[in-house]
Order: structure tokens, then sequence, then C-alpha cells
């Protein structure tokens, strides 16, 4: 006597939600069905698809040549003619220089947090998984990086293994490693604990099937949610590299470097100045935003 | 196509029916205790004898605290013995006679808590199919042993396979984990209060199951529980724990009719009876056990125990020799303990 048997007559759909479709749909289209239905996140992936095109066809969408210059058309305000956004200290197109600019500055927000997203997962897996001294002497190794204030470190990186941008993609990578380590870390040691975990070994299976199938299903989710929170930091810790003369080096458009060289114009044309930082202000809200919709998304929980 | 047709006939073994098929001997576990130096150690199990016959059902009862679950994790290997040997069918696990992984294979586990002992990302199809992929049946095989083991645990294959956890109810979550236990073809289920999370109506379903089980597969289970209706309605033989040791070990019946020790007869007394005309006379336990870290000394339940004596306190009593398969740890019945001549021990109020 099956317990379905006792509970169907009430409700064809007493067992479970009814719109499970017979096939499974599987865990990630549940999620972005789920992500689908929440207008904040749709927003914040509308923008972030927008800039995205934006910055690959930045040559052919552009309407000026970024880099042309002319001392006579220096920091137009926003909306002269010819000027849609107005135009930097040497006379360049903001507008053109903006949408160029998006390329690099979504690069380096991006770049560094995959492959702190690859190498942190691994670590933090490993060690919550290991537990024990395996675990302390990982953990307490990355402590050490993470004890520094990240924008110190990746200031202290930058500037120790030179200026450049491949540099400052690599101590940025280094500055978010620990982090998503940690997060890695934790998340495994709580599901190792749990009672499938207990389970799967009890059948005798290896350390790596066990991560394989049931460890990295149920830890990389939340990974992948706090590392799209790290985008926006990446894009603004890049941007302050630049800022210093250690990221992105002039004419290359890039927001922060535009920030930088536009400070000086900031008590004649303080919108036009004010742009590039409304522009990673903008992406890396979206980028917030995303994050928070997919962690809601990923919570099915009971 | 029943679970049970298609598979080929289970390797038996040399162990006759009625014949030990788990055999534990000085089974012990100590867990260090942090931020209280001195080496100081919860004595979890601590020394403990006990057989599993062939195709039979043995309880295990005892308060919280007392061993139960430290035993059954220590059974499946889930954690490491500080000393002791386990014998599976006459052949000493993790030896090369029997390698951990051939004895996994052949004892499975039901947990208490049916959520959390299935992985929420797989659908229960595949969460049952992965010990035998393990083993290294092929996908599609280990796959359809599962639906027949669905259907054999109550679920249908067309309905249920593809479900995820959360989509079903907590004695259909139970199923399945039994279901999971079976997929390696077990001749030992430990089921470490398999069903205590769920309704009773549920409850006496899965129960059912599980004896249908017991009898199409020729299991033997390790039922542990604190339910003592539950037991003596299931079970053939009982032990009784406390505080990490056997107080007790017999066949159910003549356990729950005539309990040798003071502690079962205090447990026993503690069941509500469902006869008013026969009401609990003995008097309850009080309070809570004493700290596993410091047992009282000699017999470990003197403390709480209405016959104790002051030899209890020295001497601590032994599991006795069988006597017509029940065993019991008490000096009452111990015989030249010195109990008779000690005078009696007031327990503190």
């Amino acid at each position: 006597m099956a317990e379905s048997v006792v509970s169907v007559p009430g409700s064809p759909a007493a067992a479970g939600p009814a719109p499970m479709p017979a096939g499974g749909a599987g865990y990630w289209a549940g999620v972005l069905r789920r992500l689908l239905r929440d207008p904040v996140a749709i927003g914040a992936l509308l923008v972030i698809a927008a800039l995205v095109v934006m910055a690959v066809f930045a040559p052919w969408l552009s309407p000026a040549d970024p880099f042309a210059s002319s001392m006579l058309k220096r920091l137009k305000p926003i909306g002269a003619e010819g000027y849609l956004l107005g135009s930097d200290e040497l006379g360049r197109d903001m507008l053109s220089r903006l949408m160029l600019g998006a390329r690099l500055s979504l690069f380096m927000g991006i770049t560094p947090v995959i492959a702190a997203f690859v190498v942190g997962s691994t670590i933090g897996i490993v060690a919550g998984y290991a537990g024990g001294a395996v675990n302390s002497v990982i953990m307490r190794t990355i402590d050490v990086f993470y004890a520094f204030p990240s924008v110190l470190l990746a200031i202290a990186l930058s500037g120790a293994l030179g200026a450049g941008i491949g540099n400052a993609l690599l101590s940025l990578t280094v500055v978010f490693v620990p982090q998503i380590a940690r997060v890695a870390e934790s998340v495994t040691t709580q599901v190792r604990t749990r009672d499938f975990v207990e389970a799967a070994r009890a059948s005798g299976a290896g350390a790596l099937t066990i991560v394989r199938v049931h460890v990295l299903g149920n830890v990389l989710g939340p990974i992948f949610v706090y590392s799209t929170s790290l985008i926006s930091v990446s894009m603004i810790l890049a941007s302050g590299l630049s800022f210093l003369g250690l990221g992105v080096k002039p004419p290359e458009p890039e927001w922060g470097l535009m920030l930088n060289t536009l400070r000086t114009a900031i008590y004649t044309q303080p919108w036009v100045a004010a742009l590039p930082g409304a522009m990673i202000f903008i992406t890396s809200i979206s980028f917030n935003l995303l994050s928070d919709g997919l962690r809601s998304a990923m919570d099915v929980k009971r | 196509m029943s679970a049970g047709t298609d598979q080929a006939p289970r390797a038996r073994g040399e162990s006759a029916p009625g014949a030990p098929l788990l055999s534990v001997r000085g089974l012990l576990k100590h867990f260090p205790v942090r931020h209280r130096g001195g080496g100081a150690v919860v004595r979890a199990v601590d020394g403990v004898d006990f057989e599993v016959m062939a195709g039979e059902t043995l309880g295990v009862v005892g308060e919280s605290g007392c061993g139960k679950s430290t035993t059954a994790r220590l059974l499946m290997s889930l954690i490491e013995p500080g000393a002791g040997e386990v014998v599976f069918d006459g052949r000493q696990v993790g030896s090369r006679d029997l390698p951990l992984r051939e004895y996994r294979r052949q004892v499975q586990m039901v947990f208490q808590d049916s959520y959390s002992s299935l992985n929420p990302r797989l659908p229960i199809e595949q969460s049952i199919a992965f010990g035998p992929q393990v083993h290294g049946l092929p996908a599609r095989a280990a796959l359809a042993r599962a639906r027949d083991l669905l259907a054999r645990v109550g679920l249908e294959p067309s309905r249920f396979a593809a479900r995820y956890p959360h989509e079903l109810s907590g004695g259909q979550r139970q199923r399945v984990n039994i279901a999971r236990a079976l997929a390696l073809e077990p001749r030992l289920v430990i089921l470490d209060e398999a069903v205590s999370a769920l309704d009773k109506s549920v409850e006496a379903q899965v129960l059912n199951l599980l004896l249908d089980l017991k009898q199409e597969f020729g299991l033997t289970y390790l039922f542990i529980s604190h339910d003592l209706h539950v037991v003596r309605f299931l079970c053939h033989r009982v032990m009784v724990m406390y505080l990490g040791r056997v107080a007790e070990i017999g066949p159910a019946r003549a356990l729950y009719e005539a309990p040798a020790h003071p502690y079962t007869r205090a447990l026993l007394s503690s069941m509500p009876s469902m006869d008013p005309d026969h009401r609990t006379e003995e008097p309850p336990l009080s309070g809570d056990p004493p700290n596993p870290i410091d047992p009282p000394s000699g017999c470990r339940f003197h403390t709480r125990c209405a016959q104790a004596r002051s030899v209890c306190r020295e001497r601590t009593p032994a599991l006795s020799a069988p006597d017509g398969l029940r065993r019991v740890a008490c000096l009452i019945h111990e015989p030249d303990s010195g109990y008779a001549a000690s005078p009696a021990l007031s327990i503190d109020a």
C-alpha cells in the first residue's frame, strides 16, 4: 500500500507541485524560469546585454573617432552640437570614448572574477571536503591574503608587478581568489556533513566521485552567485588601478582612466566629468541586482 | 517486473539462518572534547559486544546520547573506531577477505532525516542509481534498477522517478531512501531512527513496507529507535544501551515481559500503557543520563538505579555469558559479585 495511493483521491497534485513536467526539466531550467519571472533581474540582464552589445560593436556604433582630439572643442557640455555627451579635456567625443571604454572596463571586470572563480572554487572545495588538517593549512594561508583590504592588496600587487593590463588582471585575480575560496569552503563544509554525502560514502564511492556527483551541484550555485557580485567590485578596483596609472595607459579609453583624466574638469564641466563614474555605477549595480536575482531564483528548498 | 525477479540469486555466503551475520567485539569510539584540555573524551561507545543473526531484526534502544547512532556510524565505517573488530559473515571487515568496499555493498543504512539524506540537486532515480553505478553497473542498467526499486517501495516510476526530493512528502522521501539502500542488494540494512520523523500513519505504512522487503529480499535489519512500541512490533531481539555500553540483550518477547536489567525495567515502565488496569507501577527514570565525558564509576547506571548497592559503585558488571540468547550486564545477576552482601545505596533525589 503506497501512500501515494492514499493521498491521490483528493487531488492529483497532492504529491507535489503541478508544474513539474514528467521528463524532469532539470534544476537549471527551473532557475532560468524563476529568474525570468523577476522584473528587477530581467532589467539588470537587459542593461548588461546592452552594455555588452555596445562594447562589442563600439567601432561601428560610435558617432565619432574616439581618439580624434581637438584643442578648440575641449570640454563641451552635454548636448553640444556634434557632441551628444560633450567632449573631454582633449576635445574627444565622450560618447564614442564611453562606448569603446566599455570593452576594457567589462573585460577587466569579468576576467579576474572568472579566473578567481575557477581557482578559488577548486581551493575552497578541496579544503572544505578534505576538512581537518588540510583545511586548516589551506584556509590559514588564504587568511593571510584575506587580512589585507582588497584595494590595498590590488594596488600593492599591481605596483610590485609593474603597470599594464596583464599585471592588473593578475593582481585582481589574486585579490578575489581568497574571497571566493572562503565562500566555497564554507558552503562545501556545510554540504559535506549532510546525510546524502554520508550515504554516498556508505555506498563505497571515492572522494572524487562524491565531489563530482553530490558536492559540485550543491556548491557551485552559491559560489557563482557570490562571484557575480564580485564583478562590480572588480570593475571598480580595475578602474581604480587605471586611475592610479597601474592599469590601462592613455590614450586607450577605459572608464576608470577617463574618470582620472577628467577630474581636473570637475569644476568646469561636472556633468561630463561624472559620466564615466555613472557608467561604472550602472554596470556594477546591474551585476549586483542580477546576482541578487540569481540567488533567489536558485533557492528552491522546501 | 519487480525488483526481485530479475536479480540473480543472492550470494548467501556460508551463514545459515540463525547464524551470526555480523559480530561486533569490543567496539569503542571516544570523541576528543575541544576546549576542555587534559585529553577529555566523550565515551560515546565504550566497548560494545553483540551479534546480529542472519535474517533477524535486532532492535537497539536507549535514551538519547547512549551511543545508538554512533554505533550505527561505526558499523557503516563512516567514522573510524577507536578499537574493536567487526566480523561480517565470518570475515573480518577491512581485512583482505572482506575489503571495506565490498563490505559497504553488503551493508547499507537508512538515515533519520529523509530530506538531508537525499541530494536536493538530483532527481531521485539518479540518487538511487548512484550506488550501483559506483560499483560498476552501467548507467542504463542502474537507472532500470532504480525504477524497479521505486515501484517496489510503492512509488510509481513514471510519476516519481524524475522528481526532486523537495517535491516529495516525508514518507515518500523515506521510501526513496529505502530504495536507495536496497539498490546495492545489501544483506544487512541499518535503520537509524528511519521512521521516527514520520507521522504515525505514514510510519505504519513504512514499517509494513520494511517487513515486506525483508521477506522478499531476505534482509537482516539493525533497527535503531527510541520508540519501544515499534521495536516490540518489529524486532526479534532487542539490545538496550546505556551510556555507550550494552545493558541487556535478548529476545524481544522475553525482554519485554521480564526485563533483567533495572535500566531495561525502568525504560519499559516509561512506556505509556494502553491498558488502564495495568498502570505503570515502577518508579520512572528521573533526570538526564550522566555526562559521558565523565561517566560514573563501576556500573554506569548506579546513579539512577533503584536497586543500587555500594558494590555497584566499585565493580563494573560484565556482559553475562549467553543464557538462552539472553545477556545482561548487572551485578544482581552476576554470581559472586558481592551484590547480595553489599549495603543499599541511596540515590540522590
